[in-house]
């Protein structure tokens, strides 16, 4: 097996668009730790309540264009796309 | 119930194979301190759980811990993934191929597989945040050991220290649910029961 990155190597723009998502829904999980001790920080709530919203979009737009992150998506054609794109942990997938 | 999401917490593409780090990097997959431990640890101590800042900690800190041992087990992937049989046996895996190829088994670094000894359940609030802070300060040394014995691989050591960074973290969100238990149980409640602990959101103007 090649040990270089290959076949499942994104292009620029999904790898950006993916690591856009990704580094949201970092912040929304810190977010939540945080929130799960001071739930009364108005200002923390609503910093999770807009990264949200942005990722939600953001994952729409994913989806639509490069494949399923999650299960909850809509097939377009009759080829499974789920198993189909690489998963995470394969080299040059994230 | 759970979702799966098709992506890493935190980016891996490792690009020099290396099974020497695999082997000690597995530990925190299947070891005494490794994520395995920690999902189960907080993921079932959270049943126990009194007030609502407590269970919300343990329920979000062991989902965490579970993308945590996804990212450990790529990275075990990605370190051993094409090896030649020289490579492994020279990395001193001969034995671990012929229990496993290439898959990844839950174990710690010395060979031994994952044994939930390693981890309780007491079912006291108390004893178990506080399980929880030294199971932390465990893997947060444990990571920094592996970034001693990755230091000329700088992919490998990036992953490494996000993932301590992330046991620093969480050592400080137990500690503030281990205060918001201790403090209610310091209330004057002669009627001290679970039940009593659930009211409140935590804030100090609203007990």
């Amino acid at each position: 097996m090649n040990n270089s990155c290959c076949s499942n190597d994104m292009n620029m723009s999904q790898e950006a668009l993916l690591k856009e998502i990704m580094a949201f829904n970092f912040a929304i999980n810190d977010l939540v730790l945080y929130l799960d001790t001071h739930p009364c920080d108005a200002c923390a709530i609503k910093m999770h309540s807009e990264y949200s919203q942005k990722v939600q979009n953001l994952i729409e737009e994913y989806q639509r264009l490069y494949g399923p992150l999650t299960v909850n998506f809509t097939s377009t054609g009759n080829t499974w796309q789920w198993s189909k794109e690489p998963w995470p942990w394969e080299r040059g997938a994230y | 119930m759970y979702y799966y999401v098709k992506s890493l917490q935190y980016p891996i593409n490792i690009k020099h194979r290396n099974p020497n780090l695999a082997k000690v990097i597995i530990s925190q997959y299947g070891g005494p301190d490794g994520e395995l431990a920690a999902s189960l640890r907080y993921l079932s101590q959270r049943f126990g759980m009194p007030d609502k800042n407590s269970k919300a900690v343990l329920n979000d800190i062991g989902t965490e811990e579970l993308a945590h041992l996804e990212m450990v087990g790529t990275l075990v992937h990605q370190l051993t993934d094409g090896a030649s049989i020289e490579e492994l046996e020279k990395a001193g895996l001969g034995p671990y191929y012929t229990d496993h190829g290439v898959g990844v088994y839950p174990q710690a670094a010395a060979g031994y597989p994952f044994n939930a000894n390693c981890l309780a359940v007491k079912g006291d609030p108390v004893a178990d945040l506080t399980e929880d802070m030294a199971a932390e300060q465990k893997a947060r040394a444990t990571y920094e050991k592996l970034i001693d014995l990755c230091r000329d691989d700088p992919e490998v050591v990036d992953v490494l220290r996000y993932l301590r960074e992330r046991e620093v973290v969480h050592f400080q969100r137990f500690g503030e649910a281990l205060n918001g238990v201790q403090e209610k149980l310091y209330q004057r409640n002669v009627y001290l029961t679970q039940n009593g602990m659930n009211q409140g959101c935590g804030c100090q103007n609203n007990n």
